[in-house]
């Protein structure tokens, strides 16, 4: 089988790059689908340690499935804000929502 | 040691589906392509829970993910037409972002992952168990009381308050 | 203790006796001497002063003075009453007794390492006799200043400062020690000064307070040396440690001076020098002498005070109380006189003869007295010389009393004259005179007028006019002159002859010399005496004044004619308590055993020290017969048979020739002071203190000290700005600029913050796996 640690590193990985996209990207719905690859980045780990530690234990599943709860939920909002956010200033660049600032 | 076989290979495939899917997410100008990059890994995704012996959660993983958040944020996308070229993609702190990035890379996979779980690592699995919990009992699991009914149905509430959110956010003030 | 511990103990009542006066002193100044402002030009001021015209100035108003001769009247009432009780305690003890013992009280005034120094008063018989004296005296000046100041503007001030001056005086009376006696002595200078100059608007006057101030000054200063001197031979000042005790004397009389000690002169001789060059400047002696007939530009009564009963009696009773010491180390009833001794013998009869001399070619009625004052104060200091402590004591006595009344007749002569003035000029002219009779005026009065009112030369024929005056003045005259049996003067001029005598009869030189001039000065008094009565009294008026001259009638006449009847009265009988016991018929009357003043007032002196009464003996008695009625014989010849007509000339003048003019200018000693000291020191004060040390070394230095204080404000001011300014508002800016710097963390950019939280992130879990990372690898899963 494929060692655990591998499956890590693939997660550790997509969640980098994840991260990265959310630090980096000027357009607001870039920086949503950096949020939804660390949150897949982060199933991966669950479920890679589910299968290798505890696989009778459906703790990994369970949470699992409710981060995809969670992540749905989250991007309806976070999508809905950007296009309120649209419709009022054009725009969707994340640098130019700054007014609440010193 | 490592085998060659075809679990190993498809890990491989699937592994360099979800990074370069993810690659592609956040480099490319252009966001319906990086929405077909976010696509493209979130397929990757779903091919490890598979290997990982959860095909539920595969399945899942396409329905909602795919069939749901990825439509999303094309119909976002669509939305927000006049901005989908931007001249720039990367914002002022791209630098700071990708060193940090690389960082967290670098911390996580040799301070935590290879110590740990690696080869030579403290808790290094050896043997992987062949006896798995199946779909079954994760149904089970979801519904019993003394396990994760709870939070399941916590779970639908918070659907209902991100759905009613949503709608109120994105609505047009008449 | 309370006031009736004071009243009964008589070791304690004589600190009371100064306490009277003073007090009156000070309720005065502080309290009842209120003024009104009037323009100068008005009446009630007084005399017209042309520096004054355009100026308000304080006139006391009528019941200030009613109030300020009262609080001054009680005040040396009490002194008299309290000193009067002090006497008759002393005289209670008796003759003999006292003296070995005293009254006295001290207090520990200031403590000096083991010992203290004490101050107190002290009554033996020396004091009881001045006691007798000096208040009453006083208080009959007193109530004369209220007639003869009645007018004068600054009438309460007047009281105050006899008031002080009657208190420095008992305080220097009672006094038990040197320095006690100093301080009395002091305030009296002070208090001279201030009533010489009392009309300051004359420049006359206020140079001849200065004048007297300051001789009398350089006298102190010496007899300060003297006393210092003293305290630090004896560490001690007390007379009854000094004077009554023979060890120190002994120990005085044989330690070589520090000055002159080479020559042969002991401590004590020294001390008692110095102390005698202070009486010589106080006492107005040759050559010190200068100052008191310029003191004659003060009010009558202060001249009565100052020349007759305080201030030279306070140096000749200084003397007298010092007399122990200047004795100490010589025998002078055996003709070995200490220097001291030989000092006052010289000094005392020189001055006497000296004085006499000037006295006879004056015109003015008040000079006159003024240099028979010095004249008799050189009696008693020749006397105390040769050793007659008794006769010289008595004769201070007697000589206050009659002086005093002289003085103070003379006062009412002046007064009367200028009434007279003021009539023949309402009569004669159209024009009046501002004020008549406020001040003694002096022939620099200003326009028209060289009206002397003192000048004897346009008096006359006062008999008449000023009756009470002029048997007063005559008894008092009289009494000065010695005139034989009848008054005080005889009798203790007497005594002072026979003494002399009895040192001439044994061959000794310094009481022959003292016997032959006082004789000669005697003479001279009596004639001189004579002249004055003669001028002033005698024949008819020479001029208008004099024609009108009287005292008027009401309170101003009567309290100026009272004490003058009591003053002589005491003249005549107060000398009757120094007779000799052997002498013929008076004897028997007043001194059936012994003579009872020298019996009492011996005692004062160890026994060692106490004088014998000299024999009695027919040449002195002949001598002070023959000198007195031949002056008064001689002057009556002069002057009484063939009055002076007006316009006529004194007949000494042609007399006497060329010798009447250096007379008449006092030898010529005040120009030659003048030239030789004042001058030069005037030119020192003006030239070098004023205009270089006090404009340009102490003027600069201030200047300086000016500028020094400005520069370092000036650099305060740079300090100031730079650092606490620059640290004060410095931070405030410096939290400003770094809050300003740091608040743009907060940019409102998510992905900024995210930025922050991952590097914040990273950056525990480092420090985290650095410290603790190691031990949690090792954990079991």
């Amino acid at each position: 089988m494929v060692p655990l640690w591998a499956y890590l590193l693939v997660a550790a990985g997509l969640f980098c790059l994840g991260a990265y996209g959310v630090l980096s990207r000027r357009n607001a719905i870039a920086v949503l689908m950096g949020i939804e690859l660390m949150l897949n980045a982060v199933n991966i780990n669950l479920v890679a340690f589910w299968r290798y530690l505890s696989p009778l234990n459906m703790a990994g599943q369970a949470f699992t499935a409710f981060i995809f709860v969670i992540a749905a939920a989250e991007a309806a909002v976070g999508l809905a804000i950007i296009i309120s956010v649209y419709r009022s200033r054009q725009s969707v660049i994340v640098e130019d929502v700054d007014i609440m600032k010193w | 040691m490592i085998e060659l076989n075809v679990q190993t290979i498809a890990f491989l495939v699937f592994a360099l589906f979800i990074l370069g899917g993810g690659l592609g997410v956040v480099t490319t100008r252009n966001l319906i392509h990086a929405t077909l990059y976010l696509i493209l890994s979130l397929f990757g995704v779903a091919g490890f829970f598979v290997l990982l012996s959860a095909p539920f959660l595969a399945a899942v993983q396409v329905l909602v993910y795919i069939g749901a958040i990825a439509i999303l944020i094309i119909f976002a996308v669509m939305l927000t037409r006049s901005m989908t070229q931007l001249r720039q993609v990367y914002n002022h702190q791209w630098t700071a972002s990708a060193v940090v990035s690389g960082l967290l890379f670098a911390l996580l996979v040799v301070g935590v992952i290879l110590p740990v779980w690696g080869i030579n690592g403290a808790q290094a699995v050896e043997t992987v168990s062949e006896v798995v919990a199946d779909t079954v009992d994760l149904g089970k699991a979801l519904v019993d009381r003394n396990q994760y009914v709870l939070p399941f149905e916590v779970a639908s509430l918070l659907l209902t308050a991100a759905m009613i959110g949503a709608i109120v956010i994105a609505r047009d003030d008449e | 203790m309370n006031l009736n511990d004071f009243l009964s103990d008589p070791n304690l009542l004589p600190w009371l006796i100064p306490v009277g006066p003073l007090l009156a002193f000070f309720i005065i100044t502080l309290a009842t001497n209120r003024a009104k402002l009037l323009p100068a030009t008005s009446e009630e001021y007084g005399g017209h002063h042309p520096d004054y015209d355009g100026m308000l100035v304080p006139v006391v108003t009528t019941r200030s003075r009613a109030l300020s001769i009262t609080v001054g009247l009680v005040g040396i009432g009490i002194a008299w009453i309290l000193s009067l009780v002090t006497v008759f305690n002393g005289l209670g003890v008796g003759a003999g007794k006292f003296g070995k013992t005293v009254f006295e009280n001290s207090i520990a005034w200031m403590a000096t390492g083991i010992t203290s120094f004490n101050m107190g008063v002290l009554v033996d018989p020396l004091t009881v006799a001045m006691l007798v004296m000096v208040p009453l005296a006083c208080a009959m000046i007193f109530i004369y200043s209220v007639g003869y100041m009645a007018h004068d503007p600054r009438q309460s001030r007047f009281f105050a400062l006899i008031a002080l001056f009657a208190g420095a005086m008992l305080t220097l009376v009672v006094a038990d020690n040197v320095l006690l006696m100093f301080v009395g002595w002091e305030v009296m200078g002070l208090c001279s000064y201030m009533l010489i100059g009392f009309w300051f608007e004359k420049q006359s006057a206020y140079e001849a307070a200065i004048k007297a101030f300051i001789t009398t000054r350089v006298a102190d200063v010496i007899m300060l040396l003297g006393i210092a001197y003293l305290y630090a031979e004896t560490g001690t000042l007390s007379f009854r440690e000094i004077l009554y005790n023979e060890e120190v004397l002994h120990h005085l009389a044989t330690t070589p001076a520090l000055l002159l000690g080479g020559l042969g002169l002991s401590a004590s001789a020294l001390i008692g020098i110095f102390l005698i060059i202070g009486t010589i400047g106080k006492s107005a002696q040759f050559p010190l002498h200068v100052w008191l007939p310029d003191a004659m530009e003060g009010p009558t009564p202060v001249s009565a005070m100052i020349h007759a009963a305080a201030m030279v009696s306070a140096g000749i009773y200084a003397i007298i109380r010092m007399y122990p010491l200047f004795e100490a180390g010589g025998h002078p009833h055996e003709g070995d006189l200490t220097s001291p001794l030989m000092l006052m013998a010289l000094v005392g009869s020189f001055t006497a003869i000296f004085s006499a001399t000037i006295a006879v070619a004056q015109n003015d009625v008040k000079r006159v007295l003024a240099y028979s004052t010095i004249s008799q104060l050189g009696f008693m200091m020749a006397a105390l010389g040769i050793g007659a402590y008794i006769a010289a004591a008595f004769h201070l006595i007697t000589h206050a009393f009659f002086k005093a009344l002289l003085f103070m007749a003379s006062g009412a002569v002046i007064h009367g004259m200028e009434h007279g003035e003021h009539h023949a000029h309402e009569h004669g002219h159209a024009h009046g005179h501002a004020a008549h009779d406020a001040h003694d005026q002096t022939h620099h009065h200003e326009e028209h007028h060289t009206f002397d009112p003192q000048d004897m030369m346009n008096m006359g024929g006062l008999r008449k006019t000023m009756p009470v005056t002029f048997y007063t003045f005559l008894i008092g005259g009289l009494s000065l002159a010695g005139f034989p049996l009848l008054t005080a003067g005889f009798w203790s001029k007497d005594e002072i002859l026979a003494d002399a005598y009895l040192g001439l009869s044994k061959g000794f030189g310094p009481h022959a010399l003292v016997f032959v001039l006082l004789a000669l000065a005697a003479f001279l008094t009596a004639f001189y005496t004579m002249r004055q009565l003669g001028l002033t009294f005698m024949g008819e008026p020479r001029t208008p004044a004099a024609e009108h001259a009287n005292l008027g009638r009401g309170i101003v006449s009567f309290t100026m004619t009272l004490p003058l009847i009591i003053l002589a009265f005491l003249a005549i009988f107060a000398g009757f308590v120094g007779v000799p016991p052997q002498f013929p018929v008076f004897g028997a009357i007043f001194s059936p055993e012994t003579n009872p003043f020298f019996e009492f007032v011996k005692y004062t002196l160890l026994p060692a020290m106490q004088p014998e009464k000299p024999p009695f003996n027919w040449l002195p008695v002949l001598t002070s017969f023959v000198v007195a009625l031949g002056g008064l014989g001689l002057g009556y010849l002069v002057y009484w048979r063939k009055p002076l007509k007006a316009g006529q000339p004194d007949p000494l003048v042609s007399f006497l020739g060329p010798v009447h003019t250096v007379l008449k200018n006092k030898y010529y000693f005040d120009e030659l002071y003048a030239a030789v000291f004042v001058k030069p020191l005037r030119w020192f004060s003006e030239v070098v203190v004023v205009g270089f040390l006090d404009r340009n070394i102490i003027d600069g230095f201030l200047h300086l000290m000016g500028r020094v204080a400005t520069w370092i404000g000036e650099l305060f001011k740079l300090l100031n700005t730079w650092l606490i300014d620059g640290v004060g508002d410095g931070i405030p800016e410096l939290v400003a600029v770094f809050g300003a710097w740091f608040r743009r963390i907060q940019t409102g950019r998510v992905q900024q913050y995210l930025l922050l939280i991952a590097i914040a992130a990273i950056l525990i879990a480092l420090i985290f796996a650095a410290s603790a990372g190691g031990a949690l690898v090792q954990a079991a899963p």
